[in-house]
């Protein structure tokens, strides 16, 4: 690790912070420090509020000499993606239809964040509410990967994945509706944990994809990861889909579980289209968790080349009824030229909307009008089922399932932005874990020859966070991708 | 490619109350025709005696408690208004 202060995981922080040899304040102000010298170039936020950061930080030390600090993220400045609601702060989703929302409220992940000590610091860049894997589609600006600025940080959380990459944030929050915080984290080299769907509750969270969204952390440590997801999960009455379920102590189960474990490799994630230098990486992966013992077995997952089409039928569907809200009249843009009020919606939404927005709410309209309802979105939700099934067989016989996170990596801006369908694609391994509720993560697990991070992606059973988180704490012990930041 | 579909653009676009320039319906119809032609694969599985899955983890009569809360005060619910008068939303005449 780094020696900068920005660079440490949480796990070293708090112990700084508990022995009084850094307070909050140093803290907050070296994060903002580093963000002002290095965002114009990352451009991972859309914006901060340094006085709001610092007044927080504060509040946390003086808890701390009344010794009532909260725990570990005590005075821990994190980022949040801008699709997030923070009471008081700008909520945007990157788009110009909510370009001047302010927040009247928190996000139940918010509530809990504060409720921990830590400092909600600033709003991250996504894809246009979070529609995209590039962050490409964001209204306001493209963030550049910190290990290349010439190319994406992938998405929509791109802005969570970079800001924590390059010391803008010690961890952030994402959302992941079809591998939006694992993907970004893969090309960013941190890691990215998207839990079991209904295990971190979504209000407060600007709906995509009802069924598939999830809130997740982004972390430069495995261990990291489990204190923020702890910190965030639990049943909320707010969400009637969030689980009743026992939330383990995240942190201390990463060394009670010792393996060794079954882990699966399904070879349809191995074929066309794969990378070699990330097939090689994610195989000498493999490899080290043989050599510690982990029984290595071939399973079949034989319905994932429907991922694709079935989520671009299933999230379009439900984001064009999500987005129906968006209609100029309570809140977000209103057009002001319309002659009446049907006009109004018809322009406020043609003018606060973005092209990728707008194709997917054209696509979801479509395959749910009268006459297609049938052919396309209810044949997709029965492929979802064959989906969920291969896992479920799957996990008969193995204990968590290894495969690449993104088939490349982080690609150059613009390479695909004029061709949805191969963007689409760049989504193909992350996407089932959606479709079939299951917690995935990525961690980082080396780089290609010209110095692009590469993520390996742990898919775990329905609610057995902990038992993933241990697996990837395994596999980190005895590497340390994360002492390779970034040159800003 | 431009796949064969029967996807009428203006019919969903209205749907939608989307307003679309002539140029976005031309790029559309092509970018989805490669989409769709793309998800046609699907009707090669066989779904027969399938059920549907609509959430992965379904939770059932979820219930609260019928007690009042606080709402937001009308001052927070409307800070975001783009026009209101009088603690409520102005928006164009409706009826005639």
């Amino acid at each position: 690790m780094s020696s900068e202060l920005f660079y440490k995981p949480v796990t070293e922080l708090s112990g700084l912070l508990e022995t009084k040899k850094v307070s909050s304040v140093d803290l907050t102000q070296a994060v903002i420090a580093r963000t002002k010298a290095v965002d114009t170039k990352v451009k991972a936020f859309n914006s901060f509020d340094e006085a709001d950061a610092l007044a927080q930080a504060r509040a946390s030390d003086e808890r701390r000499a009344a010794r009532q600090a909260r725990g570990p993220l005590d005075g821990i400045p994190v980022g949040i993606k801008d699709v997030i609601a923070v009471n008081g702060q700008p909520l945007t989703a990157s788009s110009k239809m909510l370009a001047n929302f302010v927040s009247p409220y928190d996000a139940t992940v918010t509530k809990k964040l504060k409720n921990a000590g830590a400092i909600c610091w600033g709003r991250l860049n996504l894809d246009e509410f979070a529609m995209g894997s590039s962050t490409e589609n964001s209204a306001f600006h493209t963030t550049s990967n910190p290990y290349d600025l010439e190319r994406v940080p992938g998405g929509s959380s791109g802005g969570s994945a970079a800001a924590v990459a390059a010391g803008e944030a010690i961890v952030s929050l994402g959302s992941d509706t079809g591998g939006s915080i694992r993907q970004p984290a893969a090309l960013c080299n941190v890691v990215g944990f998207k839990p079991t769907y209904g295990l971190v509750s979504r209000y407060g969270l600007i709906a995509f994809a009802s069924s598939l969204d999830q809130i997740g952390p982004f972390s430069r440590s495995v261990e990291d990861a489990a204190i923020t997801l702890g910190a965030i999960a639990g049943h909320d009455p707010l969400d009637s889909t969030s689980f009743k379920t026992d939330i383990p102590n995240y942190r201390a189960e990463l060394t009670k579980r010792k393996g060794p474990w079954r882990l699966g490799i399904p070879k349809e994630y191995f074929g066309q289209g794969l990378d070699p230098e990330v097939a090689a990486a994610v195989e000498k992966a493999i490899s080290h968790y043989e050599k510690l013992g982990c029984e290595i077995k071939n399973v079949s997952l034989p319905h994932t080349e429907y991922g694709v089409g079935v989520y671009y039928i299933i999230a379009t569907a439900e984001c064009s009824s999500n987005l129906a809200r968006y209609d100029g009249i309570r809140y977000g843009h209103r057009s002001k030229d319309a002659k009446d009020i049907v006009d109004l919606y018809f322009k406020s939404r043609a003018e606060g909307f973005g092209q990728e927005v707008k194709r997917r709410i054209i696509l979801g309209t479509y395959v749910l009008s009268s006459g297609y309802y049938d052919a396309y979105y209810l044949r997709a939700q029965k492929v979802r089922t064959l989906i969920r099934q291969d896992f479920l067989n799957a996990y008969k016989e193995v204990d968590a399932i290894l495969t690449p996170t993104s088939p490349t990596p982080a690609f150059k801006k613009g390479e695909k932005a004029a061709n949805p369908l191969a963007m689409y694609l760049s989504d193909i391994y992350t996407i089932g874990v959606n479709l079939a509720g299951l917690p995935g993560m990525s961690i980082p697990c080396g780089f290609s020859k010209s110095g692009l991070p590469i993520g390996l992606q742990l898919i775990g059973q329905p609610f057995q966070e902990a038992e993933l988180l241990a697996i990837a704490h395994a596999y980190e012990k005895a590497h340390d991708w994360a002492s390779k930041t970034p040159n800003l | 490619m431009s796949a064969p579909t029967d996807l009428n653009i203006d019919h969903v676009a209205h749907l939608a109350r989307l307003a679309l320039t002539p140029e976005e319906k031309a790029k559309f119809a092509t970018q989805l025709g490669d989409v769709l032609a793309y998800i046609e694969q699907l009707k090669k599985v066989d779904v027969s005696g399938v059920e549907p899955t609509a959430h992965a983890f379904p939770v059932y009569n979820v219930w609260a408690d019928d007690v009042a809360q606080a709402g937001l005060p009308v001052e927070a619910a409307l800070k975001n208004a783009p026009a209101q008068r009088n603690n409520m939303v102005v928006v164009p005449k409706v009826v005639e």
